[in-house]
């Protein structure tokens, strides 16, 4: 019988509002904290005071003496439980071996030394405060240049000179080039140590079965399979044994992409005891023990001719890595030496990594991980070629973009980017803004003494991580799509999304493709014993790795509907038509509801040739390339020189981050990578003092951006599809972080520019301008 | 210990608590509200931001024998019994003014007096009243958006 179908609405494209946000504007969500189980206890941990000591002895009487403490586990008791695991490698690498909780020696300050057990949190805390430690401190090591030099303290001493590798890379011929370029200019430029501050800081629920050998784990993770896998090898326990919930998840920024020695300690807590044992990191301890970003001491070098042609660049990279190497820390500043040479087209490249030992907490992953601190040095060199040359930065730009007709294009340190237009980006941003007007305003400004500054930032990043054999543990992503008999469609996602709303843009996609209202989709995620195995979500990855799996599940579940359908209508499964959620077929004009497919696949009784019943599919999708997301961010400032303070006046992002699956989601992930951007520009800074105390180790102390420092962000966005997947997405989580940082600082070099400053290091605090200016008149 | 008697959200709670115990942890583990977050116990937040007495207050740093004989408000008693949103939550919601959520319930009341004071405030205001509590995740021009909407909504 003919039916009529209604359209329904595409909602790929849309500003469709979060399916996420009723609970959490609610005040129902569950976090880790939130978790409670019967005789839940409570941990409490005692960390070090010192950057770098000799433990001669603990004493954990007085706290195993307080009524309410039920155990204390020291470096002794977990000898058994593996180290904490660094995943990447590289040749020639160095790895301390990172337990659980200390041996005779800790290595930075928080370094954990000691866990208390009690019924009750606070208890546990008191009993914490009760541990006594002979401690013999010696001195420690911080800055990582003072690391490297002769006779510096060893943070281990088995390796003296602080090294934990040296990796070099090269293409084409850098020397060659800058003999003979026109101009060689030098600059030492630093990406300062971060602290990522997640909102929700870190925590962990363990509870132990015995009788069912099995572990379940709630913990505040970007990577719940993954943590499982590491947790079952340090534990001892069958991997199916193990659960790892990551319930929601208050914000990561790449320091949830780890897994600390918290959980596989709450873990062998668990164990012990035969109880469930929770701990939640408290704020001190979040900037103290989670990891931190950046941490760079750059040496840049570029090489150029006098008509603004770049040549070359070369870089000696200096990283901090902290004590230990977390899950990634050696892989992230080989990230920075891939994105050297940003959007240009120059052909020779030549760097050198060298990895330090540090008494501080290690460095991994914070939000952009290696590209920021890479964009930041190629686009202040730029910045300061054209002020050498005395050519407009855009121009000079201009001059060295890849072209459009260039793509795939092969850079110098051998990635392949997928596709791009940045000369168009760059016209657009330069529209938007006036940016002609903008100059002769500076002019006038100038011949006023007031110090206006525009910055550019043309930035380019590897994202969508990535394909496997560039990623430690595997760069795929996988998706389920399972209809259930009602025609309800559950997703699960192998990522884990924690904000980046993919509840929602993977319901848009899945209402698309089958054509079913959006309510009637559900979208799950971190929760191994739910979802099929995953890699997590980080490197801007969720829509162009898990929602290419996604697609190609949803596809398969067309496929399979078609031939019901089909089977139903007596008609052909290559010529029916599966669109706004009804199987039609064009000879007839008869048609079958999703919803009457879904059932029949489960009632069994008819089913297609080489079909079988059911109607669930899951994907497992490798990408064979990155995605290679760029912009051009531009910043309008003022600074005032009476106090030093910078003004922002406009800013203006155009990005091109490929296809949109939901504008208003893109545009919430550029103002949050902004404001991260223009944190560590203008205020951010995790300072360690020389004895290894973190100085800047609260929100009094460490600046974080609030509502009143923040500009309004202009954006606009063009397109070009990436051609890796099949969304066209290029991802857009750490976009803004990547592009607004050099943006302000070449909007303040800027304006300071009449004064002759060259290079400004950040954060560019009031104080650090105000002598800028007040240095440079005396 | 000491017995306190408190009213939250329009219910009265009678408890001993520690005379320690923080306001936020009698309301999250006492009485069982966990939209109350903690997210630095220093005041510098804002993310246990509760309405005590008619006034927004960080609840980490204040005891929960302080709070005795007070009517406190969280996030969860801001929709309607049968479940209809508040239009501050609708305008979040809206808005997109939120990621991760766990400054939200906090960001939610503060807007609630912000708005108490100032029926209509201008976008520096907004930015100046949401000064106490920070988000890490929207750079905040959503939230300001938000703001704006709800005043929209309520005036």
């Amino acid at each position: 019988m003919a039916t009529t179908v209604t359209k329904l609405e595409k909602l790929v494209g849309k500003r469709v509002r979060r399916r996420e946000d009723p609970r959490l504007i609610t005040g129902t969500a569950m976090y880790v904290e939130d978790v409670k189980l019967p005789d839940l206890h409570h941990a409490a941990i005692f960390r070090s005071p010192h950057g770098a000591a000799n433990i001669r002895s603990i004493d954990v009487s007085k706290a195993l003496a307080l009524p309410g403490v039920v155990a204390v586990y020291t470096g002794k008791d977990i000898l058994g439980v593996g180290s904490v695991v660094c995943a990447a490698d590289l040749p020639g690498l160095r790895k301390p071996v990172h337990h659980i909780l200390a041996q005779d020696r800790v290595y930075f300050v928080g370094h954990a030394v000691a866990v208390v057990i009690a019924k009750d949190r606070y208890i546990a805390a008191d009993g914490a405060d009760l541990i006594e430690v002979d401690w013999a401190p010696t001195q420690a090591v911080t800055d990582p240049e003072k690391a490297l030099a002769a006779g510096a303290p060893a943070v281990h001493p088995e390796w003296p000179d602080n090294t934990a590798f040296v990796f070099d890379q090269k293409g084409g011929d850098y020397a060659a080039a800058a003999a003979s370029a026109e101009v060689v200019l030098r600059q030492r430029i630093i990406s300062q140590r971060l602290v990522p501050n997640a909102m929700e800081t870190r925590g962990v629920v363990a509870d132990w079965k015995a009788a069912d050998r099995s572990l379940t784990v709630w913990t505040s993770t970007q990577i719940p399979h993954l943590a499982r896998s590491i947790l079952a090898g340090q534990l001892g326990l069958d991997e199916n044994r193990v659960r790892v919930i990551a319930p929601e998840v208050g914000g990561g920024f790449g320091s949830k992409l780890n897994v600390y020695p918290e959980e596989a300690l709450m873990g062998f807590v668990s164990m012990k005891l035969n109880k469930p044992v929770k701990w939640i990191e408290s704020r001190r301890e979040n900037f103290q023990t989670t990891i931190h970003g950046r941490g760079h001491v750059d040496y840049l070098e570029i090489a150029a001719n006098r008509d603004g042609t770049i040549l070359g660049l070369k870089l000696k990279l200096i990283q901090d890595l902290g004590a230990y190497h977390q899950l990634l820390t050696p892989a992230i500043p080989t990230l920075s030496v891939l994105m050297m040479p940003g959007l240009y087209k120059f052909r020779n490249i030549e760097a050198q990594v060298i990895g330090v030992f540090t008494n501080a907490v290690p460095t991994d992953a914070y939000r952009g991980a290696g590209r920021p601190e890479a964009t930041h040095g190629i686009e202040r060199m730029v910045d300061i070629l054209a002020a050498e040359l005395k050519m407009d930065p855009a121009e000079l730009r201009y001059k060295n973009f890849a072209g459009k007709d260039d793509f795939p294009f092969l850079t110098a340190t051998g990635l392949t980017y997928d596709s791009g237009d940045y000369a168009a980006t760059l016209d657009v941003a330069l529209e938007k803004i006036d940016y002609k007007g903008l100059r002769k305003e500076q002019a006038k400004a100038r011949a006023e003494g007031r110090y206006m500054g525009i910055g550019i930032s043309t930035y380019g990043e590897l994202c969508a991580f990535g394909p496997s054999p560039a990623t430690p543990a595997g760069g795929w992503e996988s998706a389920t799509v399972k209809v259930e008999p009602s025609g309800k469609v559950t997703v699960m996602t192998g990522c884990s999304p924690h904000g980046q709303g993919q509840e929602t843009s993977f319901a848009q996609i899945a209402a698309d493709e089958l054509g079913v209202p959006i309510d009637d989709i559900l979208v799950l995620h971190g929760d191994t014993a739910i979802v099929q195995y995953g890699i997590g979500t980080f490197g801007s990855r969720n829509t162009a790795v898990g929602g290419a799996a996604l697609h190609y599940a949803l596809q398969d579940i067309r496929d399979k509907a078609k031939k019901f359908g089909a089977k139903m209508l007596d008609a052909d499964a290559e010529t029916v038509i599966l669109e706004d959620g009804h199987c039609t077929d064009p000879k007839t004009g008869n048609s079958v509801t999703f919803q009457q497919i879904a059932a029949a696949a489960y009632r069994g009784n008819i089913i297609p040739t080489g079909s079988e019943p059911g109607l669930v599919a899951t994907r497992f999708w490798e990408p064979s390339n990155f995605a290679y997301p760029y912009g051009a961010h531009i910043i309008v400032s003022e600074v005032d020189p009476e106090t030093g303070q910078i003004t922002i006046k406009r800013y203006m992002a155009v990005d091109d981050i490929g296809n949109i699956i939901n504008p208003l989601l893109v545009d919430g992930q550029l103002h949050g990578g902004v404001a991260q951007g223009l944190g560590q520009a203008l205020w951010e800074h995790g300072v360690y003092d020389d004895n290894g105390q973190l100085v800047t180790g609260e929100f009094m102390d460490y600046t974080m951006p609030r509502a009143r420092m923040m500009p309004w962000v202009e954006s606009a966005h063009t397109i070009t599809p990436s051609p890796v997947n099949p969304l066209g997405a290029k991802g857009v989580g750490e976009a803004g972080t990547i592009g607004s940082t050099p943006a302000m600082v070449n909007s303040v070099v800027d304006a300071l520019s009449p004064l002759g400053v060259r290079h400004i290091d950040m954060p560019m605090t009031s104080e650090k301008i105000w002598k800028l200016i007040h240095g440079s008149k005396a | 210990m000491r017995t306190i008697n408190v009213s939250v959200n329009g219910k009265p709670y009678s408890h001993e608590v520690e005379p320690r115990m923080l306001l936020t942890h009698y309301l999250r583990e006492v009485i069982g509200l966990t939209g109350t977050h903690m997210g630095c116990e220093t005041s510098l937040c804002g993310a246990c931001t509760i309405e005590m007495d008619g006034k927004a207050v960080k609840s980490c740093t204040i005891f929960a024998v302080q709070a005795d004989g007070a009517s406190i408000l969280t996030v969860e008693g801001l929709a309607a019994a049968d479940g209809k949103l508040h239009p501050i939550q609708e305008a979040y919601w809206n808005e997109h003014a939120l990621q991760c959520g766990f400054c939200t319930p906090g960001m939610i009341m503060i807007t609630k007096q912000i708005l108490e004071r100032n029926p209509n405030p201008s976008e520096h205001e907004i930015r100046e009243g949401l000064d106490g509590n920070l988000c890490r995740c929207t750079g905040y021009q959503h939230i300001v958006n938000a703001v704006k909407a709800a005043a929209k909504a309520t005036v």
